[in-house]
């Protein structure tokens, strides 16, 4: 789950990580009133989106005057942002958080994930701060190292301070820094904690001029504060309507809908109609322990979406019946027409009753054997 | 011969008298497998499914000589479950619980390092050895005994694979799901090692998905230390990157985990990769003879 970064401030500030003063305005006057009540002649007013490359498209800008930030609200709130992570409808903005500006002396990349290969939690660093950290990977990878953190206790923060180049009384400061972003980490649940830039300012403090939290969605359950956090208008509404069935659905681009059983199948399902020259509208994985209304939902789902040409159902049924498949089918049309040809592959357990199910009802079904045949015939009938 | 299962080996449930504990305990035994009893705590002493309920895996292990187990506790208790099976300890943890907290399976791990069990999952359809026993929760009657091990990161993309190994007549070894999740168990290597052993296995299928580095890594021991046929098949080649595709596990970030660089590393790897997941039983079939 991804939270904004004015709440990942918020969370570090809890745990004496330095932040700049801010607010947040969901209008321009408040806006103002906000930079007039941190003072200062320089402020950032920047976007709140769940999306990172803000900067790169207008979402951050600095003001020199209340004018300007008023301006800069003005011309956030209610705009649409592009970036290169909310895909090409974009997302509107709904909230800004006005920031005190800061006087700058260098800027570092700073983050904390679950390392797959190491099997613990890691930092990862990089003296270029500020800068796309992909970008960075790329073409200067000596400038990014990963440090694994085996026990927290014991760790070298000398070693990473020397890495970034810090030194001096701030190498102090930087060891009780990466100290307190662990513990934020293992007492939050983070999937992911990034600082892009941490910034050392000219008086020689350590700040989080910019925060990325991303929290490990199996642990909601024990993270109450976090969840209270959650901004749903962020988030696509057809994914919300999914998830409150158990259903694994995300939007894509395409034109053909589809609904299967586990994620490793949905995804080659996705894989095969992009192989034989089209693409899906959507992943849906009806997960194993599918219910008929939520079955019925994941249909509903499909046929209500305009950009569905047809739809795909590639059933491989193990704990998942092929009956109940049929029977959410069945439901759903009652109150959404089948106005798009539907492609079925149900196979597995129940696959005679499921499919009597469906013939009996007088369904006008394309029926496949197999994943090749029914991903041929849903490309073909869009065409 | 097989891997890691038999016919003998001695498996219990935790989990046991829930719903999904008792429903896949039937199909366990069903197919014969040796199963020998089940822990819920706090229901020791009781019977279930005409077999005996502990309190603890230590009394099961004790009472029983379990061997192995399965575990169908919910998400916040499978961790401590998973420790608590390889302190008893059994050889063989199969974990099918999904939503499993990372930093919980990372403490899993740290505590795994010390001991001798294998653990398959979480969130995962088990392992089987055809006509002999199943651990999990695939649907047992696709399968058949025979020539091919099966390794994969999803469960209803095996069934696939597995069902065309049948189809063509080459049928299965053992077949092992590893799961979904970014710290699991059991990975490729550990599985290919095994099968490379096996008598009975004569070629392997390889199921990959999107996200982290395991199918580089096994191309790398491929390379090296495997003579045996290995086709393979990496899901999510066309997903899109920072979406995380239903397992925890499948998401392409920072341009890493993408099925390209690992179709690329294993085809390097003199793996027959295979585009097409329905052609998996005929590329294997091909290599076999």
């Amino acid at each position: 789950m991804n939270i904004h970064e004015y709440q990942a401030k918020e969370i570090l500030k809890s745990f004496a990580v330095s932040v700049p003063k801010g607010c947040l305005a969901l209008t321009a006057d408040v806006a103002v009133k906000a930079a007039q009540s941190l003072g200062g002649s320089l402020w950032v007013v920047k976007a709140q989106i769940h999306a990172g490359g803000r900067g790169k498209v207008g979402g951050v800008r600095v003001c020199k005057s209340l004018d300007e930030v008023k301006a800069a609200a003005n011309a956030l709130l209610g705009s649409v942002l592009v970036t290169k992570q909310t895909g090409a409808a974009g997302k509107e903005v709904g909230k800004v958080y006005i920031e005190e500006g800061l006087d700058i002396a260098s800027e570092f990349y700073l983050s904390l994930l679950v390392d797959r290969e190491s099997e613990c939690v890691s930092f990862v660093m990089s003296p270029a701060g500020g800068m796309d950290i992909e970008e960075v990977a790329a073409k200067q990878p000596e400038k990014i190292a990963t440090f694994p953190i085996r026990d927290i206790n014991t760790c070298d923060t000398a070693k990473m301070a020397a890495f970034l180049g810090l030194d001096g009384d701030v190498v102090t400061q930087f060891d009780g820094l990466v100290r307190q972003l662990y513990q934020m980490f293992m007492n939050s649940d983070a999937a992911m904690l990034e600082l892009n830039p941490l910034v050392l300012t000219g008086a020689g403090n350590l700040v989080a001029l910019d925060a990325k939290f991303v929290a490990d969605d199996n642990a909601l359950y024990r993270q109450e504060a976090i969840v209270a956090m959650r901004d749903l208008s962020e988030e696509d509404p057809r994914e919300i309507e999914a998830a409150q069935f158990g259903l694994n659905y995300i939007q894509l681009d395409g034109n053909i809908g589809c609904m299967v059983n586990g994620a490793g199948l949905a995804m080659a399902t996705m894989d095969m109609i992009h192989m034989k020259g089209e693409e899906p509208a959507n992943f849906l994985d009806v997960g194993g322990g599918v219910t008929v209304p939520a079955v019925t939902e994941a249909f509903k789902l499909l046929f209500s979406d305009k950009h569905v040409k047809a739809v795909l159902v590639n059933i491989f049924g193990g704990i998942v019946r092929c009956d109940i498949i049929a029977q959410g089918l069945l439901e759903a049309i009652k109150t959404h027409p089948m106005n798009v040809p539907v492609v079925m592959r149900l196979v597995g357990t129940n696959e005679e009753a499921g499919q009597k199910l469906v013939k009996d009802a007088g369904l006008d079904v394309h029926w496949a054997d197999d994943l090749d045949e029914a991903a041929s015939i849903a490309v073909k009938v869009i065409k | 011969m097989s891997v890691l299962l038999n016919k003998n080996t001695r498996v219990i449930c935790q989990g046991f008298t829930g719903k999904q504990g008792t429903f896949h305990s039937e199909q366990m035994l069903a197919y014969g497998t040796t199963f020998v009893g089940g822990v819920t705590p706090t229901k020791g002493g009781q019977t279930h499914l005409d077999k005996p309920v502990f309190n603890t895996v230590r009394d099961a292990v004790n009472e029983e000589g379990a061997e192995a187990t399965v575990i169908f506790v919910p998400p916040r208790f499978a961790a401590a479950a998973i420790i608590e099976a390889a302190d008893a300890g059994l050889g063989l943890i199969v974990c099918i619980t999904e939503g499993i907290p990372v930093l919980d399976m990372l403490k899993v791990k740290e505590k795994l390092k010390d001991s001798d069990a294998v653990l398959i999952g979480p969130n995962c359809p088990g392992i089987i050895t055809p006509d002999e026993a199943k651990i999990g929760i695939m649907p047992a009657h696709i399968h058949k005994p025979g020539r091919v091990g099966v390794i994969s990161r999803s469960g209803t993309l095996t069934y696939e694979a597995v069902d065309q190994l049948t189809r063509t007549g080459l049928g299965q070894s053992t077949c092992i799901g590893m799961g979904g999740d970014p710290i699991h168990g059991m990975d490729f290597i550990d599985a290919l090692k095994l099968f490379e052993a096996d008598e009975q296995t004569e070629g392997v299928v390889m199921i990959g998905e999107i996200g982290g580095s395991d199918e580089e890594y096994a191309a790398e021991f491929i390379k090296k230390h495997i003579s045996k046929p290995v086709t393979a098949f990496i899901a999510g080649a066309t997903a899109p990157s920072g979406k995380r595709m239903g397992h925890a596990g499948a998401i392409i970030s920072g341009g890493k985990g993408t099925a390209e660089a690992k179709y690329e590393a294993l085809e390097e790897a003199g793996v027959a990769i295979e585009h097409n997941p329905t052609l998996l039983g005929q590329r294997m079939l091909a290599m076999l003879g």
